[in-house]
């Protein structure tokens, strides 16, 4: 689900008089996504960094100028570009303090706007619908400006997009209540125009909002009567039929917004990522009348998905910079972070593996001390910009394609598939290859089973960890892992497959307790699982999880199996299963993390049951020691359970300890050695179940303490019957 | 019994004034009190505590010190004027300027001849209390900075004063300083910041105590002048002192809200008495203005408006009523008039009236239930009090069609109009009689209009669409000069009741415009009197809580109340501790009788037998629970609902509808300012 999190102000407004707009002509990205320009309809520009709350610079022009688009940031020139009334473009840096002394030159025509995006050159759109590029434009300033609209024809909204390496700039038009759409594409020029659909006669979008992926421009616009359309244009094949009549361009009805009474008058759509619109002005479904809603909306199942209560005016405006929403409502312009996880229909049905680690971590409102220090908070884009760079030089040296690839893993032996494979997984965008990752590991998987011989095991562990593969995909890859014994691909596809059966679980947990100690030391498994299991052993993490300063003392005699005796340990528990003993881990700490990783799986009992009942009464009875041991281990440091994501729950031990018991009870009662284990258990279980009914208890007590509190609650007046008797 | 539909009303914004002075006369039993808004409330503890009189504030009063001499009430303030108070006309009897700025205390010697007043300018005045007024006599030396208190040494010979940084002993009849007593300042506190020693006493050892804003209390040797002892019992002020009697207790106020008890005793056998802490008590909330030291109890009060009566435990026998806490904190008077024909409120704050219509339900329900509120209460009219003066009493006529308020100074009848547009027009030309009026009340059919006034006369004025005159004087036959607090009259128009602060009850017949009888008196104060509608028998309840019933035809008590007197109330019900004050009766069934007090109301249906001394008297739950059938065994006359709580008034409308008017004691407590701040444990 998205979400919207509580917000904060960045900084105050002064609205016009009669509140008609917000005051701010409009907010840009300044050199990354966390510090924006803010230009008021005014004269002035301020930088704000975002997460800081905090203005970072302020530049105004004299007084009786206005600035008339908003002001853009050049990161390839560090320079500003505003425009004041219509002609004058002036470029200041950031160290100027007086806008009046900074370059400035007057164009022969007035200016729409000025458009920048990150990585091109800024664009100069003028309101007869000319672009220059500013450079071309600044050589000769009074150059003659062709007019490309008719007379009447006003612009409404403009952007300039960067797909790939070509640059776009796109406007809408009006020309007596027709809206046209004009994509212009720079280098070589080129303008195509597009007649937009009518919608009910008197109807003229109200916001416009564009986005460009997969060659195609997105186009969101939303009418007075809540619907919201999406337009998509392809990039590639345009300028072909140059000067030619404006085509109609086609559209989808992606929403229909509840609109209330009457139409939206000041209300704006914006696309968030593929699946996501936040709308804001436009009135909550549940909350009523009122148009003072920010919501964000699922495209994809016409859900809403968050939905937040601006108080105050609302202007229609609408900006977002990397996961941050800036909305002028009242006499504020609020940041509101927010999230738009992946939507799936698994996330949707709640089958959703656990993993939460890179996908979605909750948005931190306070700065990391980390950014403040060591510069710049967007490794990813960087990354991003940077693997392009590297995939484009690849491109040109080796020009494998992956078609190619797919014929060699076919044949090619182990080492040159690594590294094909890997130059091709960098190259490649992850969202689009998911098909091609599937079909390299079936082949890898089904070749590895034909040929006893060949097996590569980091390929496939490197295609695991695209996290594009799940276990239908190739149903083989957990059992070859488990037949070639590579149990470290074992765990990663524990870890990242949502939908392995039962019956392959239960035959992992089988392969894994059957594991000699020995063998599994030499395993090498992923190390955050093993840290983790490591702390749960030694006795020392218990600094953090004391309680209250208590220590128990029984903890300091037994101090043994850390990082290496952890086989030589277990062996001697078999030998003597005393009850001081029960404090050290059955297993070995390699074998642990193996037996975790089957634990945190999610899996259905019914179908686990009959797979379970197969294992062997030895396997059965170290299991559930293990089981024993986490679950003291759990009880007694509460604090285990907030450890972090990748770390097991007691819940999840207590099932695995049903469904254990459940499967070998007889087995286990006939086992001599097994008695006193089943009674530490029983106990647990006894004093488990008086505890529970003793909440339940004080849950009946509070319940009856919150009715009687709603009944205190009376307003200033009411009509009650009462009766007396 | 049956269903009620009540409304409950909370949106009465009754705010008491704070607590600033009091003074007791433990020759009378009484205890004068003064608030912050100028009013003088006199409660009497021979009778329940009763608060039988009440003298209304006026702007720009403000009262800081109260004093009796004999049985006459003085009060001091810092508009620079003594007052005394008449006690029967409920009003101001003259004022005396000193001259001498603001008055800060008053005190008067034990004799009761001589009055001094500590004033802005340094001076302490002495004046003499002469038969009808008071005369200046001299002025003591005149000292640097304010007086801010004053203390006479029980032999009349000597003068305390607390003053800023130091305390003052003067010769009262040389008027010259014979001691100075400095006092230290707080701890690491700034120079600048000076000490004000907000209260002295001066006990007969020549033992002087004093309590200052450092949070002291202190024992000085008032013939040496040397200090024996200090306490610091507070890390706030120390705002008041009170000694008993036999100056064996001693009590200190302090702004955290507690009492602390000092006691003259001897720690070890034959050591020396001395004076020693021994209790603390925490009552209040904010800061104790007010004390004073009465023969069994301790009594406080200040800004958070409550009155609390301390009894302590060595004085009085345990597990009786004496030794239960009292905490007054509404006026025994009604400040709510409901006009039951026309669904009116109107509510009597000092500075205006208020007149609201109560809501609608069309809706029926269980009982338990809450309805629907179709329309909701409305005020319709807030009327300004004209003049200084604080309204002292109000009435609304049944039909809603007349408002009448009273200030010292005056009475304003009101013709208000409220059907369709609300108007509201003064009636001018009153009677002249109609000038001081202690309580005011409409016949039912808003045909007269009765006014009390001085020497429990009573006046009737009769009303029409265009005038009102003046129609006849009802006088008693008794000649107490006691000031009239309650009045009735009967719903059939003949019959109209008053009873004074003497404890008389006095009938009158509206038909012959004369006396018809007096009821016998009871030794207690009736604090709420009511007439039958069918039966025409006068109810009233007394400050004891007593109940009696007395057939104005018949001329006797009825066999009820004979009944009721023979068996005797119940014990619980003698034990409330605040009095009845509102009695109604249902027209549907003449046997119920309805009144409340600040914690229940409740129904007494005479014709079911009264409670046995053993039987449960809040038996409301028990005969929920019971089936149908076994109800009539187990219920009794007394049907208390108390699931209305801090009642200002209980009434039943014409369509047999309840009206509670509550006022939370948490919403008088939510307006207060925050108290000093105090360190909780582990906070």
């Amino acid at each position: 689900m998205a979400a919207l999190y509580e917000g904060y102000t960045l900084c105050g407004l002064v609205p016009s008089q009669n509140l008609a707009n917000s005051g701010i002509r409009g907010i840009e990205e300044e050199r990354d996504s966390d510090h924006v320009l803010v230009t008021d309809s005014g004269r002035s520009v301020t930088l704000h960094k975002v997460s800081d709350q905090r203005a970072l610079g302020s530049w105004t022009v004299k007084q009786g100028q206005t600035l008339t688009c908003p002001a853009v940031y050049n990161p390839q020139t560090k320079e500003y570009v505003a425009v004041c009334d219509n002609k004058v473009i002036r470029i200041w840096k950031e160290h100027d303090v007086v806008l009046d002394k900074a370059f400035k030159a007057t164009v022969s025509a007035d200016v729409s706007r000025v458009l920048c995006v990150h990585g091109a050159e800024p664009v100069v759109l003028f309101q007869r619908g000319a672009v220059r590029l500013l450079d071309s434009l600044l050589s000769a300033p009074q150059q003659p400006i062709e007019e490309v609209l008719h007379q009447d024809e006003v612009i409404r909204w403009s952007i300039s997009v960067m797909a790939e390496t070509q640059q776009f700039v796109m406007f809408t038009t009006e020309q007596k209540g027709d809206h046209f759409l004009y994509l212009q594409r720079l280098n070589p020029n080129t303008l195509q125009s597009y007649r937009l659909e009518k919608e009910e006669p008197g109807l003229s979008p109200l916001s416009f909002s564009a986005s460009y992926r997969d060659k195609h421009i997105r186009l969101l616009y939303l009418y007075p009567n809540g619907c919201v359309y999406q337009s998509v244009v392809s990039v590639q094949g345009l300028g072909a039929d140059e000067g030619a009549q404006a085509v109609p361009l086609p559209r989808k009805l992606l929403l229909t917004l509840p609109v209330g009474e009457g139409r939206l008058e000041t209300a704006s759509a914006l696309l968030l990522d593929e699946a996501h619109v936040a709308v804001v002005g436009v009135p909550h479904p549940s909350a009523g009348a009122g148009n003072d809603f920010l919501c964000i909306w699922n495209t994809n199942f016409q859900t809403l998905q968050a939905g937040k209560e601006m108080g105050g005016k609302i202007y229609g405006q609408l900006w977002t910079y990397s996961n941050k929403l800036l909305i002028p409502h009242a006499k504020t312009l609020s940041v509101i972070p927010y999230e738009c996880p992946k939507s799936s229909l698994a996330s949707a049905l709640g089958k959703l593996r656990q993993i939460q680690t890179e996908e979605s971590k909750p948005l931190l409102m306070v700065p990391s001390w980390n950014n403040i220090l060591h510069g710049e908070a967007q490794p990813s884009k960087a990354m991003e910009t940077r693997r392009t760079k590297t995939s484009r030089k690849t491109l040109s040296t080796s020009t494998l394609s992956a078609e190619q690839v797919l014929e060699l893993v076919k044949t090619a032996p182990a080492e040159e598939v690594q590294t094909e494979v890997e130059g091709l997984l960098s190259r490649l965008d992850m969202q689009i290859t998911q098909p091609l990752i599937a079909q390299l590991a079936s082949t890898l998987v089904s070749r590895s089973l034909a040929d006893a011989a060949f097996y590569s095991s980091s390929t496939l562990a490197q295609l695991v960890h695209t996290q594009c593969l799940c276990h239908s995909v190739c149903p083989d890859l957990v059992l070859l892992a488990l037949e070639r014994k590579d149990y470290f691909l074992c765990q990663l596809c524990l870890q990242f497959f949502p939908d392995i059966p039962e019956v392959v679980t239960c035959a992992c947990l089988k392969a894994f307790i059957s594991i000699p100690d020995v063998d599994a030391e030499k395993v090498t498994l992923d190390p955050d699982s093993v840290v983790f299991m490591e702390t749960i052993m030694s006795r020392d993490s218990g600094q953090g999880g004391l309680q209250n300063g208590f220590s128990p003392t029984f903890m300091e005699g037994d101090h043994s199996d850390t990082l290496s005796g952890g086989g030589a340990q277990s062996r001697e528990d078999e030998k003597t299963p005393t009850p001081p003993a029960e404090l050290t881990c059955p297993v070995g700490l390699n074998k642990a993390v193996l037996l975790n990783e089957v634990l945190k799986r999610a899996c259905n009992d019914n179908f686990l049951l009959p797979h379970l009942k197969d294992l062997s009464s030895q396997h059965v009875f170290l299991f559930l020691q293990y089981l024993h041991f986490l679950y003291q281990k759990y009880s007694q440091e509460p604090s285990r359970q907030t450890h972090g994501v990748k770390s097991l729950n007691l819940n999840q031990i207590m099932d695995w300890v049903c469904l254990v018991l459940d499967a070998h009870f007889t087995v286990l009662v006939m086992t001599p050695k097994a008695k006193s284990l089943l009674h530490n258990l029983y106990s647990f279980v006894k004093s488990q179940v008086r505890l529970v009914s003793e909440l339940g208890k004080i849950e009946g007590s509070l319940q009856q303490l919150n009715k009687m509190k709603s009944n205190k609650d009376i307003g200033q007046y009411s009509i009650e019957v009462i009766e007396l008797f | 019994m049956g269903e009620f539909k009540v409304h409950r009303v909370r949106f009465f914004d009754y705010m008491p004034s704070a607590i600033r002075t009091m003074a007791f006369n433990s020759r009378s039993e009484r205890l004068a009190l003064a608030r912050a808004d100028g009013a003088v409330e006199l409660f009497n503890f021979a009778d329940n505590y009763f608060q039988d009189k009440v003298i209304p504030g006026r702007e720009g009063r403000d009262t800081e010190a109260l004093c009796w001499v004999g049985r006459r009430l003085f009060s001091a303030g810092l508009n620079g004027e003594i007052t005394e108070y008449d006690l029967e006309k409920l009003r101001p009897r003259y004022t005396v300027a000193a001259f001498g700025g603001a008055i800060w205390t008053m005190s008067s010697n034990s004799q009761g001849s001589l009055l001094a007043v500590g004033c802005e300018d340094g001076t302490v005045k002495i004046f003499e209390v002469l038969e009808e007024t008071i005369r200046h006599q001299r002025n003591l030396a005149r000292q640097k900075g304010r007086i801010v208190s004053l203390s006479w040494h029980p032999s009349g010979t000597l003068i305390a004063a607390g003053m800023m940084d130091m305390i003052q002993i003067f010769d009262a009849e040389t008027g010259q300083a014979t001691h100075r007593l400095l006092v230290e300042k707080r701890l690491r506190a700034s120079k600048s910041v000076e000490v004000v020693v907000w209260s002295v006493v001066f006990l007969s050892d020549h033992t002087i105590v004093s309590g200052d804003s450092a949070g002291k209390v202190q024992m000085w040797d008032g013939s040496t002048g040397t200090l024996i002892r200090t306490y610091l019992v507070s890390k706030w002020d120390v705002l008041a002192l009170a000694v008993s009697q036999d100056e064996r207790s001693l009590v200190a106020g302090t702004s955290e809200g507690t009492v602390i008890q000092f006691q003259f005793l001897s720690t070890v056998d034959q050591q020396p008495e001395e004076w020693i802490r021994t209790r603390t008590f925490k009552n209040h909330s904010h800061d104790v203005r007010a004390l004073a030291h009465t023969e069994t109890a301790v009594v406080s009060g200040g800004m958070d408006v409550q009155l609390v009566v301390r009894p302590l435990l060595d004085k009085v026998e345990r597990n009786t009523q004496e030794a239960a806490l009292r905490k007054i904190a509404f006026p025994h008077r009604n400040l709510v008039c409901c006009a039951k024909k026309a669904g009116l409120l109107l509510f009597q704050f000092p500075e205006h009236l208020e007149v609201w219509r109560l809501g609608e339900s069309d809706g029926h329900g269980r009982p338990g239930d809450r309805l629907p509120v179709k329309r909701k209460p409305e005020k319709l009219i807030e009327l300004k009090r004209k003049g200084e003066d604080h309204i002292c009493c109000s009435a609304l006529s049944p039909c809603g069609g007349w408002i009448a308020y009273s200030t010292v100074s005056g009475v304003r009848l009101y013709r208000f109009q409220h059907n369709n547009n609300i108007r509201i027009s003064k009636v001018s030309r009153l009677p002249k009689v109609l000038c001081s009026v202690q309580q005011l009340c409409f016949s039912s059919d808003s045909s007269k209009l009765f006014a009390s006034t001085s020497h429990s006369s009573l006046i009737v004025v009769g009303l029409n669409q265009s005038e009102c005159k003046y129609l006849n004087t009802l006088k008693p036959k008794s000649d107490s000069r006691q000031p009239v607090h309650l009045l009735a009259a009967s719903d059939d128009g003949r019959w109209l009741a008053a009873a004074n602060t003497d404890c008389e009850i006095h009938v009158y017949n509206l038909e012959k415009m004369k006396i018809h009888c007096s009821v016998p008196i009871h030794s207690s104060c009736p604090t709420a009197i009511a007439i039958h509608p069918v039966t025409s028998s006068l109810v009233a309840v007394h400050a004891d809580q007593q109940i009696f019933e007395y057939s104005l035809e018949l001329k006797e008590y009825t066999e009820w109340s004979r009944k009721l007197q023979k068996q005797g109330l119940h014990s619980l019900w003698l034990e409330r501790d605040t009095p009845v004050t509102h009695i109604t009766f249902n027209p549907r069934n003449p046997a119920h009788i309805v009144l409340h007090d600040a914690f229940m109301f409740c129904i007494i249906d005479q014709s079911l037998p009264l409670p046995e001394a053993k039987a449960v008297l809040y038996n409301q739950m028990t005969l929920r629970s019971l089936p149908e059938s076994d109800r009539p065994r187990h219920s009794h006359a007394f049907k208390i609902c108390k699931s209305f709580q801090h009642l200002m008034c209980v009434s039943l409308l014409d369509d047999h509808s309840l009206v509670a008017v509550e006022r939370p004691l948490q919403d008088i407590m939510c307006q207060l300012p925050p108290p000093v701040r105090q360190k909780k444990f582990a906070t």
